[in-house]
């Protein structure tokens, strides 16, 4: 045979098919490797277990009241957890010498960056889908119905692709893949606890309330909440949706800038 | 000047690159001519793979200048992109993926459509011997067919310039000489190729020319034959039937040759260079010592006569033979 072939008459692939090749490449990761999302996934699903069976009682009288609460709680929380991986993966990647590879090759030089987050929408579907069957199986009621149910997911998969851009801006930053997951839990766990994913805010003395009310966690969870009950406002709705707008301005940017000088 | 800028693959005038206090490259020169294969030879920490590095747009060099095929790599990076590949030192492929998605994955990104993806890949696989490992995620695979992976994903689409830094760096001899030829077959197709090594023997094998490199500098080059006179005109090795006989061989030696004669760590050993001003050619002398020793009553067991190795050539230039690591065959 001949070893060596004339390159395709097109040239090589634009950002946009690059990007999506390296979306691919996420899929293919995901399932090479799916124990990579075990402690990610395994959290929101042993929270959703826990606090329903062993506290529900006692903050809403019973599982199944506190259970119709929690739930969009900890489908928010599953998927913003998940969000952590993009910068963690990145930083691997960037010590191996695939990525020497990919960047001494002649195409858009943030398509493997773009394309990554892109493929982990894959994992925020997944990670939603897990959370979302176990609460059916454990008796959830969405009075939304599936419209309402799949708004929820597609707002809070929206709010982590924003957020993932501050994860990868950071695994650009930081040295090591650990480094990276440490930093993003110690930010995430209170994070997501002061807020109203587990309990309602006004049982919190007043300078805690203030901050849980504040963080937009809360709001997210407040507008996945109202969608999968069917009560919604479009107020609420676009409140989430300017929130992401204004992270992924800030750190989409940072995140191509600092990839591009990265040597 | 004397070639255009253009003939050449590669042309680096005082490259530097810092680390901290570390200066990886430090005033490098380089001239590779297209179509043959280029050793650049060094031990650990001469800077081969920052070189690479810089050369491959992948590092921005603090001083100096190089060109690939004429095109700087600082300003002009996309056009030299288009003519180069890379293969790291460290695993260049995915190891979460299967060998046939590493190298469908990076044909996509070549421009293939899926199908014609496919096939270059899978034409690939059989031509470098990975046909049943296809299958398997990367990580599973040996080293040797990780590394023949390594090199297929290189060649997906015909680059002008090939970076192969230590190719057969911890390689059995068999997979080693599988990637020679992998080497040789792809120079033969027009590929000019740059490859990095430890080991003398492998420069010596494929590289037309060689470049050692020390320190991040470029101590010495030219083509094997150049550099292997530089080191001399070639050398004898005596060994002595009686161990005390070996001052009086030292001093006929060192007549005949013209050179100084050492001992060996073998207490009945000597070994010695021919000037390379000596007339009557070193084959000549080198019969022309063993007669003398004859004629002095000196009992010689063993006798060796041939051009210096790489090895000695590496010696000669930096009195510092510890560092450079032979290959273990
Ligand atoms: N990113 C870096 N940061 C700090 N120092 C570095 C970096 N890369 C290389 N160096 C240093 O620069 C010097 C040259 O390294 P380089 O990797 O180019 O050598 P090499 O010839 O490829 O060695 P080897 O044969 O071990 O691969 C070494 O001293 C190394 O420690
Ligand atoms: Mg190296």
């Amino acid at each position: 045979m001949t070893t060596l072939a004339a390159p395709p008459p097109g040239g090589p692939a634009g950002p946009v098919a690059a990007s999506i090749t390296f979306a691919w490449r996420s899929l293919l990761k995901i399932k090479h490797v799916p124990e990579q999302l075990g402690d990610v996934i395994g959290i929101p699903v042993l929270f959703t277990l826990l606090f329903t069976y062993l506290f529900g009682g006692a903050v809403s009288g019973s599982t199944h009241q506190y259970l119709q609460y929690l739930l969009p709680g900890t489908l928010a929380l599953a998927v913003v957890f998940v969000t952590v991986y993009s910068g963690v993966t990145l930083n691997r990647d960037l010590t191996t010498g695939t990525f020497d590879r990919y960047r001494s090759m002649p195409i858009w030089r943030p398509a493997p960056v773009v394309g990554a987050l892109i493929g982990d929408l894959g994992r925020y579907l997944l990670a939603a889908g897990l959370v979302v069957g176990l609460g059916f199986a454990m008796g959830y009621r969405a009075h939304g119905g599936a419209p309402g149910v799949l708004a929820a997911v597609a707002l809070v998969t929206l709010f982590a692709s924003a957020l993932s851009w501050t994860w990868t801006t950071l695994g650009l930053v930081l040295r090591t893949p650990t480094a990276v997951m440490n930093l993003g839990f110690v930010v995430l766990f209170p994070l997501t606890f002061v807020s109203n994913v587990f309990v309602a805010p006004r049982t919190m003395p007043a300078w805690l309330r203030d901050v849980a009310d504040a963080n937009p966690i809360s709001h997210l969870v407040t507008t996945a909440r109202a969608l999968m009950n069917g009560t919604a406002t479009s107020h609420q709705v676009l409140g989430v949706i300017a929130t992401s707008a204004a992270i992924t301005i800030v750190f989409a940017p940072l995140t191509t800038v600092l990839y591009q000088r990265r040597q | 000047m004397t070639s255009s800028a253009t003939d050449l693959a590669v042309q680096a005038r005082g490259l530097v690159k810092t680390f901290g206090r570390q200066r990886a490259v430090d005033g490098l020169d380089i001239d590779i001519p297209a179509g043959i294969v280029h050793g650049v030879l060094g031990p650990n920490g001469a800077g081969k793979t920052t070189l690479i590095r810089m050369l491959a747009t992948l590092l921005r060099p603090d001083a100096g200048t190089a060109r690939v095929f004429g095109h700087d790599v600082v300003r002009e990076a996309e056009a030299v992109r288009r003519r180069i590949s890379l293969t790291g030192q460290f695993a260049s492929v995915d190891e979460d993926l299967t060998a046939r998605e590493n190298l469908v994955l990076l044909a996509r990104l070549h421009g293939h459509t899926s199908g014609a993806a496919r096939r270059r890949a899978d034409e690939l696989l059989e031509g470098f011997g990975l046909t049943e490992a296809a299958g398997r995620l990367t990580r599973q695979l040996s080293g040797g067919m990780r590394r023949r992976l390594d090199i297929a994903a290189s060649i997906l689409v015909r680059p002008d310039l090939l970076f192969l830094d230590e190719p057969t760096t911890g390689l059995d001899p068999r997979s080693r000489s599988h990637v020679w030829d992998l080497v040789r077959r792809i120079v033969a197709e027009g590929t000019t190729v740059l490859l990095t090594t430890q080991y003398l023997d492998e420069a010596d094998q494929l590289a037309h020319r060689i470049a050692v490199v020390d320190h991040g500098r470029v101590i010495a080059s030219g083509t094997r034959g150049e550099l292997k006179a530089s080191a001399g005109a070639g050398g004898v090795r005596v060994r002595l039937s009686d161990p005390g006989q070996r001052d009086k061989a030292r001093a006929v030696l060192t007549t005949v040759l013209g050179a100084p004669v050492h001992p060996d760590d073998d207490p009945a050993g000597l070994r010695g260079q021919i000037a390379a001003d000596r007339p009557g050619g070193s084959a000549g002398i080198a019969v022309e010592a063993l007669a003398h020793l004859a004629r002095a009553g000196i009992e010689v067991s063993d006798f060796s006569y041939g051009r210096p190795s790489l090895d000695e050539v590496f010696l000669a230039l930096t009195g510092n033979p510890a560092e450079l690591t032979e290959a273990t065959a």
